[in-house]
């Protein structure tokens, strides 16, 4: 039997990807105790300074903290303002925008 | 046993042997099909691994966060508020945080200033991240210049460059002294940015919250869970960009998939037809179809999600940056610690191997038990 035959190398290189895909979860251990160090440093920092927000968007203040902005700064401009800065895209309103579990903005009581 | 797996792998090289002689259009599937998986794949161990880091590094911030609020905005707190607070049960700690936003026009990007009490920074000397430092091409012992917003200049010394590793939560940062950042900003005395409470109990936190809005009606408390929920729906799936690019990705796929099911190629049912007239069962050739579409399947699985494995964690996402970066000009180095959540991966083998498997059997059986001559003259 032939030892290229296009079975075995279609097998084999099907096997191949296969170790890979394995091989990433490995990695992904390798990295994670390689990478633990820095992590632990940002905790510490976090701790230290008493962050609240990760610095993934910079370009708006509402963006930069947006579990500390106020809840109407996306639309400052206007009501119906649409959304201008990119990361806008990829955030949500602030969470306390949509649940609400626990009465902390002292909603009126209807009158008598 | 031995016979069967002959018998595939004979399928198997016919298989390949069928695809080859359609080498262009089947190297062309394959990688578009490779392309949809990878891109999925990218951002869904992308926003995974950056959710966790966020629960993680989070787990660290303050329990209660509390704003004053003003006509709707966030306004500084007034002297008097932290003593007002008191000793209220639950609460460890509590402390005025510093911090403001100052947009510098030299490189046209935001900075965090805030006061690091731990620090004990001497006047005059600042800390920054180093993000900020590789932007405004700063080193430790270099002089800085701001200016404030009452149009005064302030020079700063560099006393030291945050740790590059921790630039996910520092890129942006400058720490500096209290007495600096209260003449930076011209703030006067007992007031600031907003009071942090330490809860040891987490049963007691929703307590202290309703406490201090009772209290404090002017008053905005922000939980630390309601930060991690920030950060949890974070590049939700249902949101924004992420949703366009797997709705695109999705509706690509689906005309792939669509293209295979809804008919064979003149070529492929002629091929079908001498198959079956030269002896081959319907069985013989479903198995063939069933191999071509999991070879084909498999594989741009396995090239997508690998590639997309080295691009995430090897290569820091670098293709995710420019829409994460936005218009910001200062965007942090990152690698993110490998989390993998087994369910989603599956999910993806689930949602981009079988429907394309299931497409392209479904054609071939209903040619494959037609007669031969009439498949062969269409």
């Amino acid at each position: 039997m032939p030892a290229t035959r296009p079975s075995h190398l279609a097998l084999c290189l099907l096997c191949c990807g296969g170790a890979l895909f394995v091989a990433s979860f490995a990695d992904a251990a390798r990295l994670r105790q390689q990478r633990a160090g820095a992590g632990d440093e940002m905790r510490a920092l976090v701790r230290q300074l008493q962050l609240t927000d990760l610095c993934l968007f910079t370009e708006a203040r509402y963006t930069r903290h947006p579990s500390q902005a106020d809840l109407h700064s996306p639309f400052q401009d206007h009501p119906l303002a649409l959304e201008h800065f990119p990361s806008g895209s990829l955030l949500l309103p602030p969470a306390i925008l949509s649940n609400h579990y626990e009465r902390l903005d002292r909603k009126a009581e209807v009158p008598d | 046993m031995n016979v069967w797996i002959e018998k595939q792998k004979y399928l198997i090289d016919f298989t390949l042997a069928s695809l080859a002689r359609r080498k262009a259009k089947n190297l062309g599937l394959l990688l578009v099909y490779a392309l949809i998986v990878f891109l999925l794949a990218s951002v869904m161990l992308f926003t995974h691994a950056l959710r966790q880091a966020a629960n993680e590094l989070l787990a660290g911030a303050p329990e209660v966060v509390l704003q004053r609020m003003v006509a709707g905005r966030h306004d500084l707190i007034p002297p008097g508020y932290l003593e007002r607070i008191g000793r209220l049960r639950g609460v460890q700690e509590k402390q005025g945080r510093l911090w403001g936003y100052y947009y510098d026009p030299v490189v046209k990007a935001n900075y965090t200033f805030m006061v690091a009490d731990d620090r004990a920074l001497a006047p005059g000397t600042l800390v920054v991240g180093a993000g900020l430092a590789r932007t405004r091409g700063v080193a430790p012992g270099n002089l800085i210049s701001f200016r404030a917003y009452s149009g005064k200049l302030f020079t700063f010394s560099i006393a030291d460059i945050l740790p590059a590793k921790s630039e996910l939560v520092s890129a942006d940062l400058v720490l500096l002294s209290e007495a600096d950042f209260r003449a930076f900003f011209d703030i006067p005395p007992g007031h600031f940015t907003d009071i942090t409470l330490r809860v040891a109990n987490p049963l007691e936190v929703r307590n202290v919250a309703g406490k201090l809005a009772q209290q404090f009606p002017d008053s905005r408390p922000i939980l630390r869970e309601e930060i991690l929920r920030t950060y949890d729906s974070i590049f939700s799936w249902r949101e924004g960009v992420v949703l366009a690019l797997a709705t695109l990705a999705l509706l690509a796929f689906a005309i792939l998939a669509w293209e295979k099911a809804s008919g064979l190629s003149a070529d492929e049912r002629r091929e079908i037809g001498i198959l079956k007239a030269i002896g081959w069962e319907t069985g013989d050739v479903l198995r063939m179809k069933f191999w071509e579409g999991a070879l084909l399947s498999l594989s741009a699985f396995l090239l997508g999600y690998l590639a997309a494995y080295v691009h995430v964690f090897h290569f820091a996402a670098s293709l995710l940056a420019p829409v994460l970066k936005g218009w910001a000009v200062l965007y942090p180095r990152f690698e993110l610690s490998p989390v993998i959540d087994g369910l989603q991966v599956t999910t993806l083998f689930f949602f981009t191997v079988f429907p394309y498997a299931a497409a392209t059997l479904v054609p071939i059986w209903r040619v494959a038990i037609t007669d031969p001559d009439a498949v062969m003259r269409g």
